[in-house]
């Protein structure tokens, strides 16, 4: 009995209005750390995408010609495309696990908006995927022949393409959410969203390989991560949503 | 010899129940905090739900019976808005739920078949990210809860360590955490032990008596020693 009363004391039935209710502040840097908590948990899941960008980029000059002027002509489009398929392959997890333990459900039904926590998760899912993979593409650089001068530009546009290709994604892990193996209808879904992602991301690898100024391509992505910022964690919400109905 | 001997002997009670379940629904409506109003839900081809009907006032616990099948989930999910009904209300305080939904959800706190827990995190940091999404908890709140539910042992071990029913006592912890009036239960003492039971009753019966209100969908009778008990009965259809 001793138990049960432990704790009773300063319980109030009803939150007392603003003063218990924690800030958006509070609630967004609770579910980072989450979800950061979370991934370092279940590190495998981590590594997987990376695994993956470092083992397509190290292939292409064993499979194509060892010749580093050839290489660093098609290294734009061969990082772009592995950081475009390394983030795909990360994005089941986004909302799979909280679909599955109702942890969703308690967030939709939390009085929070669903639109900000679904926001603060996707910016989670670029912390543990996108920018670990932006860190990675100069590296691959490297290995594709490309000179130190282009690697900021090569840091820069990835860093802003995987930014809109979380957020497409997050669309598109929500609105699969109740399939059941949503991997392959998850890829139809976001890769032909992704394209102008790949089209400018490509554009400005390739315009800091050849040393010229890449400073137009990179603005039309960070206009694409803007429109995804602003519409994505909306277009998410909506369609989890509809999966707990 | 008393030919009386099977009527219970709170026989008055219920039969004033069932007129008070029975009345217009649009008397007194004051009375009542939550309730529901020819509620018609189909999933599907199904016709779950046909035309539900309930009540339930501060202090009182409405008990949802019935066989697999017949809408409980379905019911509380419904109120809770995770479901939109395809006729029919949820008034809470005389307001339809639909209205302002967030305002709602703040108000209650739903409890599923499976504990909302994260396998790799402990039950002590599951409840400070879970409750914590709603409202600022100190750890002493934490520990109290933990330790209200028997928890206190185990509390800081992977929850992927625990047994059914120990995760079922973390999800129970973080039910009195949320510090709300309405619970929704959907059952509460599925993979508990007869002490588990009885502490579901206790929690309960505390909630009612600090004012709170409560609807539970159960297959055993839940273990309450409050006057304010209602049932209703789902039937399959």
């Amino acid at each position: 009995m001793n138990n049960v009363m432990a704790g009773e004391a300063e319980r109030p039935l009803v939150s007392a209005g603003t003063s218990g209710t924690p800030s958006v502040f509070a609630v967004t840097s609770l579910m980072l750390a989450r979800d950061l908590r979370l991934a370092f948990r279940k590190a495998s899941q981590l590594v997987q995408p990376l695994a993956f960008f470092a083992l397509i980029t190290t292939l292409f000059p064993l499979a194509v010609t060892p010749e580093l002027t050839q290489l660093r002509r098609i290294a734009p489009g061969v990082v772009w495309a592995a950081a475009l398929l390394s983030s795909l392959l990360a994005l089941e997890f986004l909302f799979r696990d909280d679909a599955q333990d109702g942890t969703l459900e308690q967030y939709a039904l939390s009085g929070r908006s669903l639109t900000g926590l679904l926001a603060a998760k996707t910016a989670a899912h670029w912390l543990l995927t996108g920018l670990p993979l932006a860190l990675m593409a100069p590296l691959a650089g490297v290995a594709l022949g490309v000179q130190g001068a282009a690697l900021p530009g090569i840091l820069a546009s990835v860093t802003v393409g995987t930014v809109t290709l979380s957020l497409i994604g997050a669309v598109g892990a929500a609105l699969t959410l109740g399939v059941r193996r949503s991997g392959a209808l998850l890829s139809l879904l976001t890769l032909p969203l992704s394209i102008p992602v790949l089209i400018f991301g490509a554009r400005a690898t390739q315009l800091a390989i050849q040393g010229q100024p890449y400073g137009a391509p990179l603005t039309l992505l960070a206009a694409l991560a803007v429109f995804g910022i602003t519409v994505s964690p909306l277009a998410a919400a909506a369609a989890v949503r509809i999966n707990l109905e | 010899m008393d030919v009386y001997g099977d009527i219970p002997a709170n026989w008055r009670d219920l039969v004033l129940r069932k007129f008070s379940e029975a009345e217009d629904p649009q008397a007194g409506m004051s009375d009542f905090t939550l309730k529901g109003e020819n509620v018609h839900l189909w999933r599907g081809e199904r016709h779950v739900l046909h035309g539900v009907h309930f009540s339930v006032a501060d202090g009182q616990c409405l008990q949802l019976t019935g066989p697999n099948g017949a809408g409980k989930t379905s019911l509380l999910r419904t109120v809770c808005g995770l479901s939109y009904p395809e006729e029919g209300h949820i008034l809470w305080r005389g307001e339809d739920v639909r209205l302002d939904l967030p305002a709602f959800h703040a108000q209650l706190a739903y409890l599923g078949h499976e504990p909302p827990l994260k396998m790799e995190l402990t039950a002590r940091e599951n409840l400070h990210y879970w409750v914590g999404v709603r409202r600022r908890l100190s750890s002493r709140e934490l520990d109290g809860a933990l330790e209200r539910v028997g928890a206190q042992r185990w509390a800081d071990r992977p929850v992927r360590t625990l047994s059914a029913g120990q995760k079922r006592r973390v999800a129970l912890a973080g039910l009195t955490l949320m510090a709300v009036p309405l619970w929704l239960l959907d059952e509460p003492t599925t993979n508990l032990d007869a002490e588990g039971q009885r502490l579901v009753g206790r929690l309960i019966d505390e909630h009612l008596a600090a004012g709170g209100l409560a609807m539970a969908a159960v297959h055993h009778e839940l273990i309450i020693s409050s006057q304010g008990l209602r049932r209703l009965e789902l039937r399959l259809e």
